[in-house]
């Protein structure tokens, strides 16, 4: 499967959209986005972290869970060995508690490089965790979402990730508790239709692709084209589902203005 | 029964014969009164909304209904959901609140519908919020899945204290045949993947999806629509019995904590 993340193969990568030959360490410093044409990379969880979060401030939840592999899937639980591997991740999303400037907060950032951002059990877990979390120190919560949707190998139990962590954010509103969401590219299926979506503030970075069903789905479903946005994050916002499109640049200190801007002052 | 592969399920359930909400809430309550509308866009009938009255006790129904002939399956969408279905049922969800009516529901879907205007208008987002209002709703709920219990478009009236299926009802993280689609990149091993899935309501009770399973009469539901009813009627009276005893506190600590552990304590 080819990745259209930021994984370094060599010193130099290719914008897959306008196919220029770049310099990685050129466009890393530039936030990951093709100098050229204005492509955002997808970003690893580690490099959206060191984006969003003051450096040395994060510290990593770590649960030491695994999938239960309740299909039965041999090679199910070998492609994950290797990925971790390959990666370096445990899994598709690294949470923890970090300062965004200089404002604490529980941040999540979930990675495409890992079973392409699915949601199984163990992501289920660290999302749930982290806004259990964010419950008990009453801290702001950012998740940066980027997922094909439920984890097909896990089956039902991946369903019922979406039960799982909805009732969470649940439990985040009883609490007053704010919730950030910022869709990145791509964001689809149960992600979309649970914690994703269910944000007080939902940001998304321009040109990411967000929905429910899958364009081919769609496509076979009604037989006709697609609208040429259609399911973009301009179509989103367009349509009322996102409060601010936001660039890449400019994401860390958004965040910040609306963590500093949320909390109301009356206790009557 | 034992003999019954994944794949004979998959096609019971899929059964242009095989009772569907209508029948079963038609025969079950003493009286019914469907009551239609999102108060916001429009009517979409692929899920009906009502009152209902059993031993003198009033329900709100939330219901899939596929059409049982091809007039009422234009009208029902082929029981697949758009936005409005799921903004209409979180409407009669809050309103079981203001009354203290229990909720009953019926999952028979093959999924939320994957349209254009489906996503214009937040498919994605109205399956979140559903699900996210199902597991906090103040008043006991039981849902009941009768035949295809596909995805989120399922899982968003299926969030609940007991949730019960029928012998041959399906509930899935999507069709056999996008199963196979997107693991094995071959729809035509669907049933392969139906057997892989784990999706009969005996898997699902293994791994604790489900609260219980209600046997069908010989043969199956559509043999005997009345006794299939009887089976039902008696579980809705029983369970809201127990139900109706508990505490609101303790009522909602119970749905959390199940919902907490899905996929935690999978038997294999």
């Amino acid at each position: 499967m080819e990745s259209k993340a930021d994984i370094p193969i060599g010193k130099w990568i290719k914008c897959p959209k306008c196919k220029e030959i770049l310099y990685k360490e050129d466009v890393k410093e530039k936030f990951s986005i093709c100098p050229k044409c204005n492509y955002y990379f997808r970003l690893s969880s580690r490099r959206r972290i060191d984006q969003i979060v003051d450096e040395d401030t994060f510290e990593e939840f770590n649960l030491n869970i695994e999938s239960n592999d309740p299909l039965n899937m041999p090679e199910y639980i070998s492609k994950i060995q290797g990925l971790r591997q390959k990666t370096g991740l445990k899994e598709a999303v690294k949470c923890g508690i970090g300062k965004i400037e200089g404002q604490e907060a529980v941040v999540c950032a979930m990675d495409s490089n890992f079973f392409m951002g699915s949601m199984g059990y163990v992501v289920g877990e660290y999302i749930t965790y982290s806004i259990e979390m964010a419950i008990k120190k009453k801290l702001p919560i950012v998740i940066f979402t980027v997922s094909g949707g439920a984890r097909m190998q896990e089956g039902i139990v991946s369903l019922m990730q979406m039960a799982k962590t909805s009732s969470a954010v649940a439990k985040l509103n009883e609490a007053g508790v704010l919730y950030i969401s910022v869709l990145t590219d791509p964001t689809y299926g149960g992600v979309t239709a649970s914690f994703a979506t269910l944000a007080d503030v939902v940001i998304a970075e321009p040109g990411a692709m967000i929905g429910f069903a899958g364009k081919r789905v769609i496509e076979q479903t009604i037989n006709e084209n697609l609208p040429e946005d259609f399911q973009s994050a301009e179509f989103l916002f367009k349509h009322g589902f996102v409060d601010k499109i936001v660039k890449r640049q400019d994401l860390k200190h958004t965040i910040s203005d609306i963590i500093r801007l949320s909390k109301g002052a009356y206790h009557g | 029964m034992d003999k019954i592969t994944a794949w004979d399920k998959v096609q019971i359930a899929r059964d242009k014969d095989r009772p569907t909400a209508l029948d079963y809430i038609e025969n079950i309550f003493d009286e019914f009164m469907e009551l239609h509308g999102d108060r916001d866009y429009m009517e979409d009938g692929a899920i009906v909304c009502g009152v209902a009255s059993l031993n003198g006790i009033n329900y709100t129904i939330i219901a899939e209904q596929k059409g049982r002939d091809t007039k009422e399956n234009i009208k029902r969408n082929f029981g697949m959901p758009n936005p409005e279905s799921y903004k209409k049922a979180i409407r009669f969800m809050k309103q079981s609140e203001k009354f203290k009516r229990p909720i009953i529901t019926f999952i028979d879907t093959k999924g939320a519908y994957p349209g254009i205007g489906a996503e214009e208008r937040g498919q994605g987002q109205a399956i979140a919020k559903a699900i996210e209002t199902m597991s906090c709703v103040k008043v006991p709920t039981i849902s009941y899945v009768i035949g295809e219990g596909s995805s989120g478009g399922a899982l968003a009236v299926g969030v609940a204290d007991s949730v019960v299926m029928l012998e041959n009802a399906i509930y899935s993280i999507l069709s056999p045949e996008g199963y196979a689609s997107i693991l094995w990149k071959d729809s035509s091993r669907k049933e392969e993947a139906a057997d892989k899935m784990r999706l009969t309501a005996k898997d699902l009770l293994e791994l604790d999806v489900i609260d219980k399973i209600l046997l069908e009469p010989e043969g199956n539901a559509k043999y005997d629509i009345n006794r299939m009813s009887e089976i039902i009627k008696e579980d809705i009276i029983n369970t809201t019995n127990i139900l109706m005893k508990k505490d609101v506190v303790s009522l909602l600590a119970n749905r959390y904590k199940k919902y907490r552990n899905m996929g935690g304590n999978t038997k294999c």
